[in-house]
């Protein structure tokens, strides 16, 4: 099975809403100790290694392209 | 891997001459095989060679064993094989048989587990021993061996490779000389020189944080189990490990950091107070102490024209998995059998290069389990730290997070993708796949499937279920069979539920006891066939 990209909330503001105020109130490293546990619990939930490899692979690919668009406006 | 300090040697033996040494105008001495390096792993390559029928000179440049415990469990499959080679019961009458292991986190249980969960077993998961009471035994069963020249302070200090053979110049207390021979094994360990011998590279990763051995004689009431803490009280913010030996011996390892100086630390004063903080008393006394830094290498190629490498030579990892002594004691199963052909001219000279194949891929394996253990102990970064600390934390209540608290994972015997194995063309809902390592299971009160595999010379074998008709066999093969007029019994079903058998299967396996194919309506042609592919006749 791939890894689904679509949108799979029926109130996608919700989900987004629900992490964020995860957070709310953390310091900078205990969001990031909070994010390591999310990871893994939701990496398990999923229990396909091809679809994380994939979402991995999604991940790094997005930091790659912000990281070339911050050389190119350093650049200009 | 470990430094050892001055401790007393266990066994101690005698430099003889041979006549060898004494071969003025005739030229050098001419041998099958020379076996280089006496620790667990040439010694049991020789015996299996002798059993086999070769004449096997084996040298050691030293001339006593039992400097530390070094090495101290034994696998399953270890015992097996040793079972084979004529000293298994003695092993585990001495050794401390255990399959239990706990993790702990801080002070509290994280959890167990058991590498043995089922009955129906000849040997257990794991016997701990120490590894010189391993090599005397060994030592002992060449005694019984004429095939075996053992020959102590002999050291190899130059090697040429001929084309029919290898020259060794041999340094001894009495002046040097030399033999020739067709295959040299290299079992010299880890700073093996024979690999410089032949110029070849030793690559890999060396971790930068250190461990602290000790073993430590006491008197205890700790159970017989492996007990490896993360983070404990004692010894915060790194990891521990006990784990019980013969003779009231007890294994720690202590994590230290990666600036820790071992010549301070490995001094018993300053080893001391840091053990009583783990045990809570100071009634202990030092056998062994040493520091080591986890390394993870392999050669390139195990085989270098005819000098071959096994164990330690061939590939190092870090402890914590049970992964060096006893893939080495692997190595040496795998390839005493393929020599012992090509030796003798039934096989090519090319079945040698499935040793290579078959054991470095097991190599790899290893060293990337040792890896992810490694890295787990000592994470390589802030991340990687934080990483950990979510399954720590995790595992305290859910079983995925204790499933991925890798506290070293135990070594077992790796699958062979391998030109030796013929695939499968039935199909099959279990047992053994061809490449695996067969499994074990009664068929008598006290007795076992490997034991039948065993009788008679560990050769190629067929295990067979009867259905009543006769299995047309190939000359020469050897046959057990259950079930049937003279098949050996099943009492508990296991033998056919392990194989996932019916009556009419029958598995080939290869000396090794490894499964070579496996048939579900077996045929002369088709057993014969699958025969010269695992003999490399193909």
């Amino acid at each position: 099975m791939p890894l689904s990209t679509s949108s799979n909330f029926a109130r996608p503001d919700d989900a987004f809403r629900a992490i964020v105020e995860a957070h709310r109130g953390f310091t900078e490293e205990q969001s990031a100790d909070f994010d390591a546990a999310l990871v893994l619990i939701l990496a398990n939930h999923i229990g396909d290694i091809g679809v994380l490899r994939e979402a991995i692979e999604l991940a790094k690919r997005r930091m790659i392209d912000g990281q070339q668009q911050q050389q190119q406006q350093q650049q200009q | 891997m470990a430094q050892a300090t001055t401790y007393q040697a266990k066994a101690q033996f005698g430099y003889r001459r041979h006549a060898d040494q004494d071969r003025a105008g005739q030229g050098p001495a001419e041998h099958p095989v020379v076996v280089v390096g006496a620790g667990p792993v040439g010694l049991s390559l020789a015996i299996d060679l002798a059993q086999r029928g070769q004449r096997v000179v084996l040298l050691d440049d030293a001339d006593r064993i039992g400097e530390g415990s070094r090495a101290i469990c034994f696998s399953k499959r270890s015992l097996e094989y040793w079972d084979r080679l004529g000293v298994g019961d003695r092993m585990v009458a001495k050794g401390v048989v255990w399959s239990v292991g706990r993790i702990f986190h801080g002070e509290s249980l994280l959890y167990q587990f058991n590498l043995l969960p089922e009955d129906g077993h000849k040997r257990p998961a794991f016997i701990n021993l120490q590894q010189y009471y391993a090599e005397a035994y060994l030592v002992d069963r060449i005694s019984d061996l004429p095939e075996i020249d053992l020959r102590w302070r002999n050291k190899v200090t130059a090697l040429e490779q001929r084309n029919d053979s290898v020259a060794l110049t041999i340094e001894t207390p009495e002046g040097a000389y030399h033999l020739h021979a067709q295959y040299v094994i290299a079992c010299d360990g880890a700073r093996s020189s024979l690999r410089q011998m032949v110029g070849a590279e030793f690559a890999g990763q060396v971790f930068e944080d250190q461990f602290l051995i000790a073993d430590v004689k006491m008197t205890a009431e700790f159970p017989t189990e492996r007990w490896f803490w993360f983070d404990p009280p004692f010894h915060a913010g790194r990891s521990a490990l006990l784990h019980r030996q013969p003779d009231d011996v007890w294994r720690i390892d202590l994590q230290l950091n990666r600036y820790a100086d071992p010549v301070v630390e490995k001094k018993p004063e300053n080893v001391r107070p840091r053990i009583a903080r783990m045990l809570g008393h100071d009634k202990f006394e030092f056998e062994w102490i040493s520091l080591y830094k986890f390394q993870c290498r392999r050669m390139d190629r195990f085989i270098h024209g005819r000098v071959i490498f096994a164990g330690d030579s061939a590939h190092q990892v870090s402890p914590f998995g049970a992964r060096g002594a006893n893939s080495g004691l692997e190595d040496a199963e795998n390839l005493s059998w393929k020599l012992d052909r090509v030796l003798r001219g039934t096989s090519p000279a090319s079945l040698l290069e499935s040793y290579h194949a078959e054991r470095s891929l097991a190599a790899d394996e290893n060293i990337r389990e040792s890896t992810r253990s490694t890295d787990f102990m000592a994470p390589n970064s802030h991340q990687e730290a934080r990483l950990r600390k979510a399954v720590l934390s995790l595992a305290k209540e859910t079983e995925f997070g204790k499933r991925m608290v890798n506290g070293g994972r135990l070594s077992v015997p790796c699958s062979y993708d391998t030109p030796l194995s013929s695939p499968d063309a039935d199909v099959w809902g279990g047992g053994p796949s061809p490449g695996c390592s067969m499994l074990d299971a009664p068929i008598a009160e006290q007795a076992y499937l490997t034991d039948a595999f065993r009788k008679g010379g560990t050769d190629f074998t067929l295990l067979s279920f009867s259905n009543g008709a006769a299995i047309d066999v190939p000359d020469g093969l050897k046959n057990v069979r259950i079930g049937g007029e003279g098949g050996l019994a099943d009492p508990s079903g296991l033998v056919a539920k392990r194989y996932d058998a019916a009556p009419g299967v029958a598995y080939l396996l290869r000396p090794d006891g490894y499964v070579a194919a496996r048939f579900r309506h077996p045929t002369r042609a088709a057993i014969a066939a699958a025969l010269s592919q695992a003999q490399g006749l193909n």
